[in-house]
């Protein structure tokens, strides 16, 4: 197992860099124009000194290798310094946004903590509903809690974010006044009055994404606890007495992991990625609205940074995801 | 880690015999004499799944209502009546009007034939790419790295540039070749089914890992299957659950997918209506005018909805294990 | 949040009572919305509007305009003139006389050398400033004595008032900005957000693209303004959260850019909380009319250029057909409500530019009709009229927008009934307004028979604005598709007048030729077609008083004057 970690993450380098060049030349070849919200006002002359300042006078070869020192160069010793107070990248210029030419690390480190929470809580609180919906609709098939669920879940899937969002705030914002509609970043909690105010303007959000993970992840956990449970070994299992409880919780749910395993899997790095539409929608503004916004704005350093970063979050899940198909299953082997 | 308390194999299951369906259909075979063939088997079981008959009933209602539809409710989806705007439930317009005073029932029988037809179509896409990949990887070792390395690219490139970036490159020549509906209907379905196969194929390669080192894999390999009939007739019917849901999800991500491309003016002409379009554009005028939200979005869910048992009740008549229950 | 208000209002309430009622900070909090966020405090490195109206909270010019598009002194002692010497006899430089009166937030006086810096700024050829054409013909800024600063230019200039009027070009800070030159200024975030100004706020925090935290300036010239203690400035989301935000949940007192269908807002307004006004510069929503081949049958460096007249909109008749196929009135109705206008005219303001050209503002279906039957144009058997094997078909564009598409679906149905098949095209704002020479799908090279979009002019002279539309400056390959004369109007008229309008001094003049080539380009040829004056629409909640649109400057011009209503 440690062989097959130690080629996988040696193998995730190349595989890294040559991502990297993928985004950056469909950046590079995707239309649209930084200067693109700049009002008509401006004529064209100035806007071709513009964009000679942002440096994209340069060839785009030069212009990568230039992001891929100050990824992997400068901001790693930026960070260096600012931690241990040493002074190694003393003039060397960072990845800097084009649109508000600011280091674009800084704004991700301003953004990820209100992701985190959000996102990072609708998932958490997703993944909890789920399982045990997954696991009990499957146990009792086509019961009346299974029906429900169904069609909870699939309702929840297929209404889009951009209306359930609406509809709560029109609910619950503006009809009741319960929470607030829009998220309030500068709130720090410090006391119990601040806490219940961050709880307030998370609840919303929250049960928004929460559902639509939830929807996803039971049908998963259902369907393969229902492949499962109608399996020879499980007849075995009860065959031998063991309790009901043993057989479904140990028996049958480790070996229906896999797929569910997988999903999770895939959608832990999009925690990092935000939500882009119900971020839009609360005003959350965290990384969701931030990749969108610079999309938008073609910011090309700061959304290659974020997708980026992505892509290592999404070859490290993938790889604890096969880890963990090895300890669920040991006959799956990788050597 | 200690050694799991894994199951063992029934003892009474012979080794060579525990591919379920191979073993069924044998068994089936013998037992009876009229030799019905296995399809027709699927159906009559199916037609005991009473949530997949009504869905698969409501689905074939909501097909006609946006084929034959339009035939018999003849009023233009794209005509602009500016005197009848926002109007509500009346003879002429039984569904109400919007804000140009277009007819709200027109719009949504044509809404619906694209939105389905993209919907099923780029799903298609999608599952076909997907359970192609993630069986290949799970199955060749030597394929697992190369393939895997490729979904973890397509699961790391961002959407938006992605999808400008194909219109921009493919909407003149596809339009010119095809027709400007018919380009767009190819360019968009190719797009979204190019971008979303990728969990699918997570998911089936990762049961396909585990399945090949079951008993009845390693039987029949024993015993000289060939690999494409083996992945064909051992692997595909036994991965094909999570496939039904990763499907039924897939539809309703695309329909919604297809509203979000036009967002971005890549979807069809705006003045065309699809199901995820007309509840986008109601969202704002949701407190006004509820039933504008109401109607494509109650469409949307049935549609999952009725993919979704009936694919329930097709995943059950085909699991021997279950039919006759 | 609201909440937090509440008990910051209280607070603010408690510690103020005995005080005089005109005292600083006394109404507490200000939370305005601009969903549109602000990514930077300045705006010589942004070019936008949202980062220019998030500026003018801290930084001031010279000199500004009012909601009458009317010259008031800011930072100047008073606005220079032939009379009061000011303005050179040979128009060839302006002397500012500075308030002395003036200090930085941190605490330093305002000078000439502040002036002199910021001109030394935006024109540092390597600092790529948005704002470059504004110090167009400035020879140099020359500090006379402290309060005194002299713009020379390189030639007579009849209008000196572009550099340092309005709050597209305020005044930097020396001493903080004085590192930041050039090819440095990327280097510069912490003054870029955070720059020490002279205006009644100054930044606490500023989250980019987030959200910006303001307070009072303890060193405000007037010690009575301003009324509001603390600003909160919100971004994200989009128009119809912001105006929900404000006048249906009153969480916020002032939302930016509010531009809703008229009934949405109606039913928004209907909760009582607040009210939804508009300001009207110049911003004229428009169709422009391709008066080159766009079909994609000819080679890319030919397509949309001069080298090949559009088959049909080159005639006269089918361009006037299509104006008057066009019901303006219905338009402003179903898309705009209060924020708009019907108009015929290219320039609809100031004034004394505008033309009285009305004519193409009542609908005339059957004269259309029947220009082209007079024409030559004949409808043929599916409905479409032809000439010569020449179908009226037409691929009509624009960007992504809920009103320009209900437009869209308007219009191509008033075409339909002039014999004219239309199939719409929808693009993408950050594509259609960029200037990418890759893409197709630009404004500029215009690969459609007709584009719908708005466009405006800074300030209040449009000298600028009328000069797009001369032959040279039509886009095209030699240009890298650069040129702001979309339509390819061509004229050597036009042309001449260009180069004539420049040096008129006399102002009636001067709006006299300018209303000339109004018309030469909207109803005499068609070029461009009129739909809407609008205005930006914003809400502000009942509570907040003092507010003033104004479309000519920054649209918070006066966020310094206003208060809190008690309720």
């Amino acid at each position: 197992m440690l062989t097959f970690i130690i080629r996988r993450l040696l193998l995730a380098i190349p595989t890294l860099l040559f991502i990297s060049l993928v985004i950056f030349l469909l950046l590079e070849a995707s239309p649209g124009d930084p200067l693109g919200d700049v009002p008509l006002t401006v004529p064209p002359e100035v806007r071709e000194r513009m964009r000679a300042a942002l440096g994209l006078g340069e060839p785009w070869p030069i212009r990568y290798l230039l992001w891929l020192k100050q990824f992997f160069w400068v901001e790693p010793l930026y960070w260096t310094d600012r931690w241990f107070g040493t002074s190694f990248s003393e003039g060397m210029q960072r990845i800097v946004s084009f649109q508000s030419r600011s280091p674009v690390f800084d704004v991700i480190a301003q953004r990820l903590p209100q992701t985190l929470t959000v996102v990072g809580m609708s998932y958490v609180v997703g993944v909890l509903i789920a399982i045990p919906i997954g696991i009990l609709s499957a146990y009792r098939q086509y019961s009346l809690f299974d029906q429900i669920g169904t069609f909870i879940s699939m309702v929840g899937f297929s209404m889009p974010t951009f209306f359930t969002g609406v509809v709560l705030i029109i609910v619950f914002a503006v009809n009741l006044q319960w929470f607030p509609s829009v998220y309030d970043t500068t709130l720090v909690v410090r006391d119990w009055d601040s806490f219940l105010a961050q709880a307030r303007q998370m609840v919303m959000p929250v049960t928004v994404l929460a559902l639509y993970n939830a929807a996803q992840i039971s049908r998963f956990m259902r369907s393969s606890m229902l492949d499962n449970l109608s399996q020879d070994y499980i007849r075995t299992a009860r065959a031998k007495g063991l309790s009901e409880r043993k057989v479904v919780l140990k028996h049958a749910l480790r070996n229906s992991l896999i797929p569910v395993v997988t999903v999770i899997a895939l959608g832990l790095p999009a925690v990092f990625g935000g939500a882009i539409i119900t971020e839009q929608v609360f005003r959350v503004n965290g990384l969701g609205q931030l990749l969108i916004s610079s999309i938008y704005a073609n910011d090309i350093p700061m959304v290659m940074t974020l997708t980026f970063i992505f892509a290592i979050l999404i070859v490290v899940f993938t790889l604890i995801a096969d880890i963990l198909y090895g300890v669920l299953d040991p006959r799956i082997r990788y050597d | 880690m200690t050694e799991p308390q894994r199951p063992t194999p029934d003892v009474t299951s012979a080794a060579g015999a525990t591919n379920p369906a191979a073993l069924s259909s044998a068994v089936m075979a013998v037992n009876n004499e009229n030799h019905r063939s296995q399809w027709s088997d699927i159906w009559r079981q199916f037609r005991r799944h009473r949530g997949a008959m009504v869905a698969l009933t409501v689905f074939g209602g909501i097909i006609l209502f946006v084929s034959i539809g339009p035939l018999i409710w003849r009023i233009d989806p794209t005509y602009v009546d500016i005197r009848a705007r926002n109007q509500g439930f009346s003879l002429a317009h039984p569904l109400g009007t919007d804000q140009l005073g277009r007819d709200l029932l027109a719009r949504l029988m044509a809404g619906g034939r694209v939105s389905i037809a993209v919907g099923l179509t780029a799903m298609i896409i999608a599952i076909f790419l997907g359970s192609l990949i993630g069986v290949l990887s799970g199955y060749f070792r030597r394929l697992d790295a190369p393939l895997m390395r490729m979904t973890e690219l397509f699961l790391a490139l961002p959407l938006l540039p992605l999808l400008l970036l194909m219109v921009t490159l493919f909407r003149e020549p596809l339009s010119q070749n095809f027709g400007s509906a018919f380009g767009m209907f190819l360019l968009i379905v190719t797009a979204i089914g190019a971008t979303s196969w990728m969990q699918a194929a997570r998911i089936v390669r990762g049961e396909v890992l585990g399945l090949k080192e079951r008993e009845f894999i390693l039987a029949a390999r024993s015993i000289g299957t060939p690999a494409h009939r083996l992945i064909l007739r051992h692997v595909l019917p036994n991965v094909m659950s999570p496939i039904m849901v990763a499907a039924t999800l897939g539809i309703a991500t695309a329909i919604i997918t297809e509203s979000a491309l036009s967002f971005l003016g890549l979807g069809f002409p705006p003045d065309f209506p699809t199901w995820g379009r007309l509840l986008f554009d109601a969202v704002d005028q949701m407190v006004l005018y509820p039933w504008r939200v109401i109607f494509p979005g109650l469409l949307i869910s049935l549609t999952v909805l009725c993919v979704n048992y009936i694919g329930d009740g097709l995943r059950d008549a085909m699991d021997p294990r279950i039919r006759g229950r | 949040m609201r909440l937090k208000t509440v008990l910051m209002g209280a607070a603010a309430t408690l510690v103020m009572a005995p005080a005089a009622m005109a005292e600083r900070g006394r109404d507490g909090q200000l939370n305005m919305i601009l969903w549109q966020a602000p990514s930077t405090m300045n705006p010589y490195l942004s070019g936008g509007t949202k980062e220019m109206i998030a500026s003018s909270l801290t930084l001031e010019p010279l000199a500004g305009f009012d909601a009458q598009g009317n010259m008031y002194p800011r930072l100047a002692a008073e606005l220079p003139s032939l009379e009061n010497g000011g303005i050179a006899e040979d128009l060839r430089s302006v002397t500012w006389k500075l308030r002395d009166d003036v200090k930085w937030s941190d605490g330093t006086d305002f000078t000439a050398d502040d002036v002199v810096f910021t001109a030394e700024y935006c024109m540092h050829p390597e600092g790529g400033c948005s704002q470059l054409a504004k110090f167009e013909g400035v020879a140099s800024v020359e500090a006379i004595d402290p309060h005194t600063v002299r713009i020379n230019f390189t030639e007579p200039r009849p209008d000196p008032f572009t550099a340092f009027v309005g709050s597209q070009t305020p005044i930097l800070q020396k001493a903080q900005f004085q590192n930041c030159l050039g090819a440095d200024a990327p280097t510069c975030t912490e003054q870029n957000f955070n720059p020490i100004g002279t205006g009644g706020f100054r930044v606490t925090q500023f989250l980019t693209n987030d959200t910006i935290s303001l307070e009072a300036n303890p060193e405000y010239r007037d010690p009575a303004k301003p009324a509001f203690a603390t600003v909160l400035v919100k971004g994200g989301g989009d128009a119809a959260g912001a105006a929900r935000s404000v006048l249906e949940t009153g969480e916020f007192d002032y939302a930016w850019n509010t531009q809703l269908a008229p009934d949405v807002i109606a039913g928004m307004v209907a909760a009582g909380r607040g009210q939804v006004s508009a300001a009207f510069g110049s911003l004229v929503e428009r169709i422009h009319v391709n008066l080159t081949d766009p079909s994609s049958s000819l080679p890319a460096d030919e397509r949309s250029t001069r080298a090949h007249p559009h088959p049909f909109l080159s005639d006269p008749a089918v361009r006037r057909a299509l104006s008057m196929a066009i019901d303006r009135e219905l338009l402003v109705e179903i898309g705009y409500g209060t924020a708009g206008q019907p108009t015929c005219n290219y320039v609809p303001a100031p004034e004394a530019w505008a033309s009285d050209n009305t004519e193409c503002l009542t609908q005339d279906i059957e004269g259309a009709n029947a220009l082209l039957d007079e024409a030559g144009w004949v409808r043929g058997p599916n409905g479409i009229r032809a000439k010569d094997g020449v179908e009226l078909r037409m691929l009509f564009q624009t960007s992504v927008n809920a009103v320009r598409q209900d437009f869209q679906a308007l219009i191509k149905q008033w075409w339909s009934e002039i014999g004219i098949e239309t199939e719409l095209k929808t693009i993408d704002a950050s594509v259609f307004f960029g200037s990418d020479a890759g893409s197709p799908d630009t404004l500029q090279k215009f690969y459609a028979d007709v584009q719908m979009y708005a466009d405006n002019f800074d300030g209040v002279n449009p000298t600028a604005y009328l000069s797009k539309f001369t032959c040279n400056k039509a886009p095209s390959p030699a240009n890298q598709w650069q040129g702001e004369n979309i339509s390819r109007f061509c004229d050597e008229e036009y042309d001449r007048l260009v180069s004539e309008l420049g040096t008129i001094i006399d102002p009636e003049e001067r709006a006299a030729m300018g209303r000339r080539m109004n018309d030469m380009l909207t109803k005499d040829s068609n070029a461009i077609i009129p739909l809407v004056y609008r205005g930006t629409a914003s809400a502000h909640s009942n509570s907040l008083g003092g507010v003033e649109l104004n479309a000519w400057d920054s649209e918070i011009w006066n966020a310094v004057d206003w208060y809190r209503i008690p309720q």
